[in-house]
């Protein structure tokens, strides 16, 4: 898999600096990701990497520097106006609302009605529609054990869950999809699916951000890593130019890199 | 590049990619079906399953008990009636418990209503369906201050309707002058008000337009709740608000739009309510409140919120309409009807969390 470096970044930061009081979470920040790559983001805790997430996802709104996506300026104020632009996220653990059915968590706050009097007038649903298509999702996706669009959420595994995570965003996501620990709290055999779906979704054409602590599966999955570190990037490596035991240690501040 | 070393070995890890080749799953439990694990199971799928066998079952009971001085369409149409405040002022409650809150002020909100009603047409002379309107509007305001003070000021539910509760019985006290507004003046001047308490005969049994209007209020919300998106919202509000949040739902509108909604389905409990008594009197409906949970809890909704369906709460209402009047006709003293009442709330908790340990 060759990615063209030498293209319009879909996402991109530059000079992004977001302060708490005295502490500096984001301390002028850059931070670019190509069409068709796995960008992972990985940091110490409180190296502000969750900070950097949340201001690409709407989460957050920096105090000073700029977002742009393909190459437009963009400003992004709430989740809601992030998701419009076609930035979906997936969060460790509150991704899905366990009571609501399969086919109602992909479609939750984009529901697609009936055509006709019935949508219009009575904004009746349409529940076939949305089975229909969130199985087609779900098996495209390779989520082929998952047979019953209309089986409680709660009712599945951990990572099942997940992936029902992954293919909303899948199913919504036009531009960048950002995955925040998707793997934190799964098994192995579970994380190798959730994994899977990632190269999948990737495969598809959507670029992602993935942000993990497993350097494992960091290295596997990931073309470039961006290494954070005090609120800032200490330098973008690839899982073929440096090892595990460097990336941790560019981490920890123990080495140090050129800003990419 | 400057100080680093490359790396060239593969980094690809295959130390978990083994999993790939194990049984496809983790632990195996060999648990044999006992008829009490499916029976849980099933309870669990279908939570509407313990209240509707609990009202089959009381039914066949007091048929049994008392024979056909029960199960005469008479009888059973007085049953209707008698649960059709209780049903409506349920499905507000319902509303309500679904987003994980509780509405202690419904019944004060219902008697307000009615008062407003009885005096705008009484004393003002209005028309009677403008005082109507106007009674929903306040049923609408009431609702709207609850989802104020627990959206914006962010009280718990249960201490703001507590305190609005005892603010609208008091403004209720104020406006009506603790006056009763008689049924013949009523009748007289505003039938309209009493129309939900005239009857239609059906083989014997005697419907109200009240009943009816409690029915059609059970299908509309139960469409709404659905087969709209607005009430898979209010679902998933009541089920795990942070991540409703997350899917882009607007959990404050949605919580502010099922208190404004319950405040008018009380205020058309308030109409149920003049139909059902004829005179209008500030101290009527006082134990609405308390009663309408209790059809919610024995209906199988979750107090936690984002489970249970709004036909429960119907089935609910009936199993307590059902008890009360069995137990009356079987010359059963009020006091242990309200015991059974108390038994069946306990019960009806004690299942739920019963099926709810172990088969998530």
């Amino acid at each position: 898999m060759s990615i063209d470096y030498q293209q319009t970044p879909v996402l991109k930061a530059s000079g992004l600096v977001k302060r708490y009081g005295s502490v500096t979470a984001i301390d002028n920040a850059d931070f670019e990701l190509y069409p068709g790559e796995i960008l992972a983001v990985i940091g110490d805790n409180g190296a502000g990497k969750s900070s950097l997430i949340k201001a690409l996802s709407g989460a957050l709104v920096p105090d000073e520097g700029e977002v742009w996506l393909d190459g437009q300026k963009v400003v992004l104020n709430t989740p809601m106006e992030a998701r419009e632009l076609g930035i979906e996220t997936v969060y460790q653990n509150l991704a899905v609302s366990p009571a609501l059915n399969i086919a109602d968590n992909l479609y939750l706050g984009r529901e697609i009605r009936k055509p006709g009097f019935l949508g219009k007038y009575l904004r009746m649903l349409d529940k076939k529609a949305m089975e229909h298509n969130a199985k087609a999702k779900m098996t495209e996706l390779g989520l082929l054990t998952i047979q019953n669009m209309s089986q409680a959420v709660e009712s599945l595994s951990g990572g099942q869950r997940q992936g029902v995570a992954v293919a909303r965003s899948a199913l919504f996501g036009s531009k960048v999809v950002i995955m925040d620990e998707p793997t934190a709290a799964l098994g192995v055999k579970e994380s190798r699916r959730v994994l899977n779906l990632i190269k999948e979704v990737r495969d598809r054409g959507l670029p992602i951000v993935l942000i993990s602590h497993n350097m494992p599966h960091v290295f596997e999955v990931a073309d470039r890593i961006h290494i954070h570190r005090l609120g800032k990037c200490a330098g973008i490596v690839t899982p073929q130019s440096h090892s595990m035991s460097d990336a941790v240690a560019i981490m920890t501040g123990a080495m140090e890199i050129e800003a990419a | 590049m400057s100080s680093v070393k490359p790396n060239t070995s593969t980094p690809v890890l295959e130390h978990d990619q083994v999993a790939d080749n194990t049984a496809g799953y983790v632990a195996n439990f060999s648990v044999k079906e006992s008829p009490i694990l499916r029976l849980k199971k099933l309870l669990h799928t279908y939570p509407i399953a313990a209240p509707s066998i609990v009202l089959l079952l009381a039914i066949f009971g007091f048929s049994l008990l008392i024979g056909n001085r029960f199960l005469h369409p008479f009888n059973l149409s007085l049953i209707l009636q008698q649960v059709t405040i209780i049903g409506v002022i349920g499905v507000a409650q319902t509303l309500i418990i679904l987003t994980a809150g509780i509405d202690l002020s419904v019944g004060a909100i219902m008697v307000l209503c009615s008062v407003v009603m009885g005096r705008m047409a009484i004393d003002l002379g209005l028309e009677a369906w403008l005082a109507l309107a106007l009674g929903i509007s306040v049923g609408a305001l009431a609702g709207f201050i609850n989802g104020l003070l627990i959206t914006r000021l962010k009280i718990p539910p249960f201490i703001a309707t507590l305190g609005s509760w005892n603010v609208f019985f008091a403004i209720n006290l104020w406006y009506s002058k603790s006056e009763t507004i008689r049924s013949q003046d009523i009748s007289s001047i505003a039938p309209l008000l009493q129309w939900t308490g005239e009857t239609i005969n059906f083989f014997g049994a005697r419907l109200t337009y009240g009943s009816l209007l409690m029915l059609g209020l059970f299908f509309l919300i139960w469409y709404a709740l659905n087969w709209t998106s607005w009430g898979r919202h209010v679902y998933a509000t009541g089920d795990d608000p942070d991540a409703a949040r997350l899917a882009g739902i607007q959990t404050n509108r949605i919580l502010m739009s099922v208190y404004v909604l319950a405040g008018i389905v009380c205020a058309v409990g308030a109409w149920v309510l003049i139909g059902r008594i004829g005179s209008i009197s500030p101290q009527a409906g006082y134990t609405a409140n308390l009663d309408s949970i209790t059809a919610v809890v024995i209906g199988g909704c979750s107090l936690f919120g984002g489970r249970g369906s709004i036909y429960g709460t119907l089935i609910g209402a009936l199993v307590v309409g059902v008890f009360r009047n069995g137990l009356a006709l079987a010359g059963v003293d009020v006091l242990w009807q309200e015991f059974t009442v108390g038994i069946l709330i306990i019960l009806a908790v004690g299942v739920d969390q019963w099926i709810r340990r172990g088969t998530a």
